[in-house]
């Protein structure tokens, strides 16, 4: 079996199929990102005894793990799956296969004697065997890409041999950061999957008289908590089609359809800017950047749509839907408002967050004293004082004791940032609020912003704060 | 009857139980005060253990990575593990610094134990620190094994050899083994205590991951666990006694070094178990096993009378590390209920002793196809277990690790007579809210009315 297979993807591949430096120098060097005009790079080398984050592996896997009905394979040891599969808060409107935990789970008879490429051939296999995915998608990982594992040439193999697309995801943890991982995983589907498929015709009774569609792509939203439902609506009311998100609650069929779009909307990540800037220069699709977070970035990004597509009857029906539901959301926060107005918030998140919750809470009245920017480009940086003004506080460290210690220097009522550093801040008594990919309520939208007042005053209001902060009776006595 | 174990025969792992050894060291090294385990591997090796512990414990989670990158891992990282523990151990202050290996660094062909003299050599400053290094490529083993390995690490490294066995007449060690909970060791520690003997946990993750507030804001390492003052006096100790059979060459290792006599126990589950080692512990004692405890034990006697009747002849399926596995098995099998599906994620010692048919080395996908398969009606294993038992429309106990959909987890206790009755009513109450078949009405052909 070992020799028919090494012949098999012989045939298709010349050279070892492991990325090579200029390949990754290349994604790094990405011209729509603000870091290149500086000299310091978001990219610099990682220090040893003092470094946190992910790794590339982590960071393709993230960006495409939300594909719901897509068979993801980890072709490496445990370690990589093992303490990773089935921890997203990202959902799915159908399927689920995109939640079972899949890995090749190399031993060391594996790697010693060369047979991990036999076992990946034969996972594929059994993956499609079982599943009956759409699609095949191999997260290369440190161990294989190491000893040389070709798995450019396995995938090949086997898409030929099972009739199912296989598609290879080379991010190996030590190429480098998350960031970079994500890149990796853009640049994956620009390569291998984008344009493979035209979309389909639109679905029998959807069109209403007078309206046109226009196709879109939202690229890096990944529906957690299923907050990409709170926008949806919107969107199909103002006939405007999402033919895919890249990747929240996405098929594979939608990825393959990208190409069509009329215009592709960047949501609150950088980290997939290739595949936008790659998508306008191959198809000339115009692309934004925007968020749904806070009702006026809500409203900022369908006039974007509205203005790209310069369809008049496209721009009178986005003005008449922003404003029916501002009035709308208006009405809903405004006891809210009451309630959270004047509170001071620390925000630690990375890049486009930084600003894009910035005005979501400043929508609903709090003042965001400080945030986070060591993941921002100085294009962000520049939004930042823009909404903030010149005197805020930036934050390029995060390490717990600098968070803490803006905490307390800056009189915050509460930390706002991923869950990694959660429970730091409880440990110091602070309330907090999760931001990132685990969370578990979806904030986006004109309605995602009741939830996300609802869950900040859960916790600044509550009760539970002063009676941590109480000294014991005893201890009161005695002093 | 000897139990067949069979080995895995498929190319792909899908739902893994399996999580790997260096998580597993990591968790024996957060046992220890004022450490920082570090990963010698890529930034992620380290991210992703970080965020299963903090999602297990909801605690933040002191680890760190040599976080080595295309240059170190072409060009060879020894200066990244000696960089990594001087910047360690200048900047967050650890006691000691948990130097596990990862897949990568392994298959790279990293020397750990050259680096460390690398580090001798060029940080004196810091000779008074201690690291402890340990192999542990995720390859190879499981959680359990990885565990074991970092505990054996610890006593060749930290225990000095001596010949003092009983000096200290009241004081015993205690080798705690993957499968405890801070809970579990608490209420270890409460037992030994009642014998009026001073318990050196070892490692002890009751005293830095049972949840506790703390009168600092933040620490960089660990906050309680075994003091290394402590770990130097294990060979002055009575006795040790060992608590899982996967601890066996890490026990082998102290009493080589030490000559402290050993008692070894594979689990501490279901009245037989306790019954030992409470037995045990009297001799060591040499005090009658105090009220309190005969106390419980009746209970437990009465609770296995209440319970027999939810689980007696109950189909049930565990996914389990080795030790946690024998120990469920025992357990049930105790009440009269029959383990109809077993998988552990890699081997371990106590495997050979299950009295089963087979145990499977395998994934959660094969304990979903064996407990349909075996007609389970109560499943047991770790939260990943949650999808499955939904799509199998069977109650679930959470037990093992991870646990990340539920509080408090880490702190049940499994064991004792009070953690086993604790145990057992929850088995017990969840068949009574889900187990209950119900017969289906018929209505009679000759019925008239309503």
């Amino acid at each position: 079996m070992a020799r028919r297979l090494l012949k098999e993807y012989q045939t298709f591949s010349p050279q070892g199929a492991a990325m090579q430096p200029k390949d990754i120098a290349a994604l790094l060097d990405e011209p729509a990102c603000a870091h290149n005009s500086k000299e310091k790079s978001g990219c610099a080398r990682p220090k040893p005894g003092s470094t946190a984050g992910g790794c590339a592996f982590d960071g393709a896997q993230i960006a495409l793990l939300p594909i719901a009905d897509v068979a993801h394979i980890v072709h490496g040891p445990i370690a990589c799956a093992g303490s990773s599969w089935d921890n997203r808060g990202t959902r799915s409107t159908g399927p689920t296969l995109y939640r079972i935990g899949m890995t090749t789970d190399l031993t060391e008879q594996d790697v010693i004697m060369g047979r991990s490429e036999k076992r990946l051939f034969h996972s594929i296999k059994q993956a499609i065997d079982s599943y009956s995915p759409a699609a095949v998608f191999i997260y290369n990982t440190c161990v294989p890409a190491l000893i040389g594992d070709d798995v450019d040439a396995i995938c090949k193999a086997a898409a030929e041999k099972w009739g199912v697309p296989v598609v290879p995801v080379d991010g190996a943890g030590f190429y480098g950061t998350k960031n970079l991982g994500n890149r990796i995983a853009g640049e994956a589907m620009v390569k291998h999957v984008i344009g493979t498929r035209e979309p389909d015709p639109l679905p029998q009774g959807s069109a209403r008289s007078g309206i046109k569609v226009h196709d879109i792509n939202l690229i890096g939203e990944y529906n957690i908590a299923g907050e990409l439902w709170h926008v949806l609506p919107l969107l199909d009311e103002l006939g405007l089609r999402v033919l895919c998100t890249l990747s929240g609650d996405a098929r594979f069929r939608e990825v393959q359809t990208m190409h069509r779009a009329e215009v592709n909307m960047m949501v609150c990540s950088k980290a997939m800017v290739n595949v936008a800037r790659k998508l306008e220069q191959k198809y000339g699709t115009p692309w934004f950047e925007g968020s749904f977070y806070g009702v006026r970035d809500v409203s900022h990004a369908l006039r974007d749509f509205a203005r790209l597509i310069n369809d008049p009857d496209l721009t009178t029906r986005t003005e008449q839907v922003i404003a029916r539901e501002e009035a709308k959301a208006d009405a809903l926060l405004q006891p809210w408002r009451e309630r959270l107005d004047g509170r001071r918030a620390l925000l630690y998140t990375g890049g486009v967050k930084s600003w894009s919750v910035i005005s979501a809470l400043q929508d609903l009245g709090l003042k965001v004293v400080a945030t986070g920017t060591n993941k921002s480009t100085e294009e962000d940086k520049a939004r930042i004082r823009e909404l903030m003004g010149p005197d805020v506080k930036m934050l390029d460290e995060g390490s717990p004791r600098a968070l803490l210690d803006t905490v307390r220097d800056y009189r915050a009522d509460i930390l706002i940032a991923g869950g990694r550093n959660m429970y730091t801040a409880l440990k110091a008594r602070i309330p907090f609020l999760d931001i990132n990919q685990e969370r578990e309520f979806g904030y986006a939208g004109y309605a995602g912003m009741a939830e996300l007042a609802r869950q900040l005053a859960l916790t600044i209001e509550n009760p539970i704060w002063p009676a941590l902060r109480k000294p014991a009776p005893w201890e009161e006595a005695a002093s | 009857m000897s139990v067949t174990v069979l080995k895995r025969n498929k190319a792909l792992t899908v739902n893994p139980l399996k999580t790997s050894q260096p998580l597993g060291a990591t968790l024996a090294f957060l046992g220890l005060n004022k450490s920082m385990p570090l990963m010698h591997g890529s930034q992620g090796c380290t991210a992703f253990a970080k965020v299963m512990f903090v999602r297990h414990f909801r605690e933040p989670i002191p680890l760190q990575t040599t976080a080595m990158d295309q240059v170190s891992t072409v060009m060879g990282a020894d200066d990244s593990v000696v960089e990594a523990l001087a910047t360690i151990f200048g900047k967050n202050k650890p006691q000691v610094i948990g130097l596990m290996t990862t897949g990568l660094s392994e298959t790279q062909g990293a020397d750990i134990l050259r680096a460390v003299k690398m580090f001798r050599a060029a940080h004196p400053e810091f000779a008074d620190r201690h690291v402890v290094p340990v192999n542990t490529p995720d390859y190879t083993g499981g959680l359990e094994s990885g565990f074991a390995l970092a505990v054996q690490a610890m006593v060749e490294t930290l225990v000095p050899e001596s010949n003092r066995a009983g000096l200290r007449r009241r004081q015993v060690n205690v080798l705690a083994g993957a499968h405890l909970t801070p809970g579990d060791i608490e209420a270890l520690k409460e037992m030994i205590e009642a014998f009026e003997l001073r318990p050196v946990v070892l490692p002890d993750i009751a005293d830095s991951l049972d949840g506790h507030l703390t009168p600092n804001d933040f620490t960089p390492h660990t906050v309680g666990g075994t003091p290394l003052s402590d770990i130097e006096l294990m060979g002055e100790s009575a006795a040790t006694l060992v608590i899982g059979a996967a601890l066996g060459q890490a026990a082998d290792a102290l009493k080589a070094r030490t000559g402290v006599p050993d008692y070894r126990f594979d689990h501490l589950l279901g009245l037989d178990a306790v019954d030992g080692f409470v037995h045990t512990l009297s001799r060591i004692a040499e005090r009658p096993v105090p009220e309190r405890i005969v106390r419980q034990r009746a209970q437990l006697q009465d609770a296995l009378v209440d319970g027999h009747f939810m689980l007696g002849l109950r189909r049930v399926a565990v996914a389990a590390e080795p030790d946690q596995l024998l120990a469920l098995t025992e357990m049930l099998q105790g009440l009269g209920a029959e383990v109809v599906a077993a998988v552990a994620p890699s081997r371990g010692p106590a495997l050979e002793k299950l009295a089963l048919a087979e145990v499977k080395i395998g994934d959660l996908e094969d304990l979903e196809h064996m407990a349909q398969e075996g007609r389970a009606e109560l499943l047991l294993g770790n939260s990943h277990l949650g999808l499955a038992a939904h799509r199998l429309g069977l109650p679930l106990q959470r037990i093992g690790f991870p646990l990340y959909d539920m509080v408090g987890g880490y702190q049940r206790a499994a064991i004792g007579y009070r953690g086993t009755r604790a145990l057992l009513f929850d088995l017990a109450n969840l068949m009574l809210e889900h187990g209950h078949h119900e017969i289906e009405p018929y209505r009679s052909v000759y019925k008239v009315g309503d």
